[in-house]
């Protein structure tokens, strides 16, 4: 089921969180809406699911307009930030509980409810009570009780903010590989850029009620189209109205003075594992940092006080 | 109802000048009032005016010469002539009537706070209209309002000389009106909070997930007040079957038939019948402590699966 | 106790079915608002309206004559004693019971909260068979001239009783939650237990304890099943101004005790905004 958005506009009181969106998901993808908080995605992404309506515009699922459809007739599966789950239900009855509101059976419900909780890994888990489970397991539970009732679309809340690293980093794979086997049409709503990039086929970056732009994660990252896309998908220097990619920025052993090159003292070596991220100070005074890899950094023998040759990007530009 | 115990500190080796705490490190699980100064947990000391065992003396003191002591002698008094004499005093004809009249009268207005009181908070804590917050702050009427006062208000409004032209004067509707008047705030301040507390976020995914709005709130919503109705019905009930001021004026005081329990305890006691007194009041205080205990339990029970 | 319901955005589960809800919501708020009126509102609307019914002058006699007079005051002669005693011992319990190590916790647990499990007709009973005539103390009481039932010792006492557990009950969770890293600071900072007590713990559980002081003046002021039984209920000696109303209806002087119902309902009105004004600011007190 492909999914548009056209036109749409919603207000809280004085606060525009959405301005005239539009949006196309295509059937079966996987879409991240990215942006900083307050840019509407959230917003946007309740009423997809219609927990929300907009003041203006239409909402259309495979076709079928339902901006006036109730979020309970619409088929969609929702899964919250903090999970909503029911606490006094037993995990069973949670994940159960799409079907018995629509009376099926109870063999079938029986067997649908543990065909999920297979495919979430938390078989045996059936009869504890949300607060004996982890967050991780809090959340596979929640994903496991939105697609019970075979929703046509899966809408996720930044559905891995609320747990710590290692435990995001399983679950984005999961999700990942969740999606190849099921291959429901998916959007999840995050901010954070790395997770987008990682996860989704598709990333819509929004800010301020609008969207900036929408396309792969390469092409975001590769053609951004203008700054705050371009500083937001991916790390930047801000050098006065430009902005350079640290990775870009070339550092040459200090007897290579070519030109186009700069001189830079360096400030400080920080090794994040792999990488290694190098602080400069140009000659005017101005601060950057370039991304280097911890060969290169041998190589170079990289250290405080040095002084040595860079060669910086061409600076971006953007259409107006 | 009672307070968790403390944990012991380990700051009593935090002992610096002033009152002395005789020393090292409290043994934990230790025995109840030590030799000396017992100080008061954390930080070693903290007294109440005073210093730790004249607080303490004090406060037992106050509390005998006005809670133990009486509630002593009301259960010497009852217990006096043994079993027997207790069971003839609550058994004779009169007493009988009016602990049925009060029991049955107290289950049924209890039964209409649930619900009532149920509806009052969802109204408060989910709806808006002008005058919210007077009506809001109204609900607690019956708390600050004498109960004589109370049975007066209502003898305005329902009884002789009604405007509405009801009068229930000497009837058992009135014990059941100033019932619900001096009962109305338990359920209702005991569902509020928690109502105001519920994650929306549940109600939006049952939702999603294809409930409609009445299976949402009996499947959602109820199960997770249930504990704090059943905690407001304890206190309804307990408060029901001992009120006095408010029935005293409107109901007439019939005995067999308008007169409840505490009524007929003060005509005992006026006809200087004490130990009939004594055992109808032991009778009507265990059966508000009992209620009032395994009610409280059975909320605690069940607040444990939702926390 | 007083919970004031906050506003809500208007978060509604189905956008679609807004008209539908909309009309339940209007049902369910009339259902309520119809209840309250007709139990609360109305009745108390009504007793405005009948004191006044016969003119003011009959209001003013009625007010200014000496044995209302008197029970005004000794009413509030009764919350003079009792709500200062059930403040400082209602703090003093709370501290034990959320800072003290001892056995039979649970004990002190129920005996503060035994007041509202039982009837006041029971408390002025069980003060009777200790204090009166034939009580424990009867002999030696009256062998040294102390009159306590049927005298205004009693009645402190009945009123002390029923309006024991406010001040601590309020002031208990305030502590719990107050927590006692600052106390302990104070200790190693060299504070003594007194010290403590004024500058840290006082200012902290200040409005949980105002909080208690107006319920526990409201119910002492309000009393009247238990200060019934122990007052005799002789004219212009042991009348409150609750069995005063009781006193005057039974003398069918209506408008006498319509009066000296409507001072007690405008003081419980008064208890009423002070309740409200303080939630909010024990409210934000908590927050910060």
């Amino acid at each position: 089921m492909a999914i548009e958005a056209h036109d749409v506009t919603k207000r809280f009181g004085d606060f525009l969180a959405l301005d005239d969106v539009c949006v196309r998901v295509g059937d079966g993808a996987l879409t991240a809406l990215l942006g900083p908080s307050g840019s509407g995605k959230s917003t946007l992404l309740r009423i997809i699911a219609g927990l929300e309506t907009p003041d203006s515009g239409r909402v259309l699922i495979g076709e079928q307009d339902v901006t006036d459809t109730p979020a309970r007739t619409r088929g969609v599966g929702f899964v919250f930030q903090h999970y909503a789950p029911f606490k006094h239900m037993t995990v069973y009855d949670n994940v159960a509980f799409g079907l018995t509101v629509r009376r099926r059976p109870k063999a079938e419900v029986r067997e649908r409810v543990h065909e999920l909780l297979s495919l979430v890994r938390l078989d045996g888990l059936a009869e504890r009570y949300p607060a004996q489970l982890s967050g991780g397991q809090r959340q596979r539970m929640a994903l496991a009780r939105a697609l019970a009732p075979r929703p046509e679309v899966l809408l996720l809340d930044e559905p891995f903010g609320a747990l710590d690293a290692q435990v995001r980093g399983e679950l984005r794979e999961w999700l990942r590989r969740l999606h190849e086997e099921i291959h429901v049409t998916t959007i999840f709503v995050t901010h954070d850029q790395e997770e987008a990039m990682e996860v989704a086929e598709q990333i819509v970056v929004m800010n301020g009620g609008c969207i900036e732009q929408a396309g792969s994660p390469r092409e975001l990252y590769e053609s951004p189209r203008n700054e705050f896309v371009m500083s937001f998908v991916g790390p930047v220097n801000q050098l006065g109205d430009e902005l350079l990619r640290p990775h870009d920025i070339q550092i040459l052993p200090s007897e290579d003075a070519a030109p186009g090159t700069i001189e830079a003292l360096v400030r400080r070596v920080v090794h994040l594992g792999f990488e290694v991220r190098v602080e400069l100070t140009l000659p005017d005074g101005r601060d950057i940092w370039a991304q280097v890899t911890r060969e290169r950094t041998q190589e170079l023998e990289l250290e405080e006080g040095q002084i040595l040759t860079v060669r910086l990007p061409a600076p971006r530009t953007f259409a107006a | 109802m009672s307070p968790p115990l403390n944990d012991p500190t380990p700051a009593e080796a935090l002992a610096g000048a002033g009152a002395a705490e005789t020393g090292a490190s409290s043994a934990r699980g230790g025995s109840g009032l030590k030799p000396g100064r017992p100080g008061f947990g954390a930080g070693g000391r903290l007294g109440a005016v005073g210093a730790g065992v004249l607080g303490r003396g004090a406060i037992g003191i106050y509390l005998s010469v006005l809670v133990l002591l009486p509630i002593a002698a009301l259960l010497a008094k009852a217990g006096h002539g043994g079993t027997a004499a207790f069971w003839r005093e609550i058994s004779t004809p009169q007493a009988v009537a009016a602990i049925k009249l009060t029991l049955i009268a107290s289950v049924i207005v209890v039964a209409i706070n649930a619900l009532f009181g149920t509806l009052i908070a969802w109204v408060m804590v989910r709806d808006e209209f002008p005058g919210k917050r007077i009506v809001n702050a109204l609900i607690d009427l019956p708390f600050a309002l004498p109960t004589i006062v109370a049975g007066v208000v209502l003898l305005a409004l329902y009884g002789k000389n009604s405007p509405l032209g009801i009068d229930i004067t000497f009837t058992r509707a009135a014990v059941g009106m100033a019932l619900l008047f001096v009962t109305l705030p338990f359920v209702v301040r005991s569902v509020q909070p928690v109502l105001l507390e519920l994650d929306r976020s549940m109600e939006e995914a049952a939702s999603s997930l294809g409930a409609s709005q009445f299976t949402v709130f009996r499947r959602i919503v109820l199960p997770n007040l249930a504990p704090a109705i059943v905690s407001g019905i304890a206190l309804s009930f307990a408060r029901a079957v001992g009120e006095f001021g408010s029935i005293v004026l409107i109901s007439g005081n019939l005995p067999f038939k308008t007169e409840v329990g505490s009524v007929y305890i003060f005509s005992q006691i006026q006809d200087e019948n004490l130990p009939g007194a004594a055992a109808v009041s032991v009778l009507l205080l265990v059966s508000a402590l009992v209620a009032l205990g395994a009610l409280t339990l059975a909320s605690r029970r069940w607040s444990r699966h939702v926390r | 106790m007083s919970a004031n319901a906050q506003a809500h955005p208007d978060a509604q589960a189905h956008p679609g079915a807004r008209r539908a809800t909309g009309g339940r919501r209007l049902i369910l708020r009339c259902v309520a608002l119809g209840y309250l009126a007709l139990l609360l509102l109305l009745p108390v609307t009504m007793i405005f309206y009948r004191t006044f019914e016969h003119g003011l002058g009959a209001v003013w006699s009625a007010a200014t004559a000496p044995n209302a007079v008197h029970a005004f005051w000794l009413s509030i002669e009764l919350v003079a004693i009792a709500v200062p005693l059930n403040t400082i011992f209602g703090i003093g319990i709370a501290l034990l019971l959320e800072r003290g190590r001892f056995r039979g916790k649970a004990l002190l647990g129920l005996l503060i909260d035994l007041p509202f499990a039982i009837s006041p007709i029971v408390v002025g009973l069980a003060l009777v068979l200790v204090y009166g005539r034939t009580g424990w103390f009867g002999d030696w009481l009256a062998t040294h001239g102390i009159e306590v039932i049927f005298s205004v010792p009693g009645m402190v006492l009945a009123t002390a009783f029923v309006s024991l557990p406010f001040v601590a009950r309020e002031t208990i969770p305030v502590l719990r939650e107050l927590g006692t890293d600052a106390e302990q600071a104070a200790a190693t900072l060299g504070a003594n237990s007194w010290q403590t007590f004024r500058r840290i713990t006082l200012p902290a559980i200040r409005w949980g304890v105002v909080y208690g002081v107006v319920l526990t003046t409201a119910r002492a002021l309000g009393e009247f099943g238990a200060v019934s039984v122990v007052s005799g209920r002789i004219e212009g000696k042991t009348l409150s101004l609750p069995l005063y109303v009781q006193d005057r209806f039974e003398n069918f002087d209506t408008t006498g005790a319509y009066t000296a119902a409507v001072v007690l309902a405008l003081l419980a009105l008064a208890t009423l905004l002070a309740m409200n004004l303080l939630t909010r600011r024990t409210r934000k007190a908590g927050a910060a």
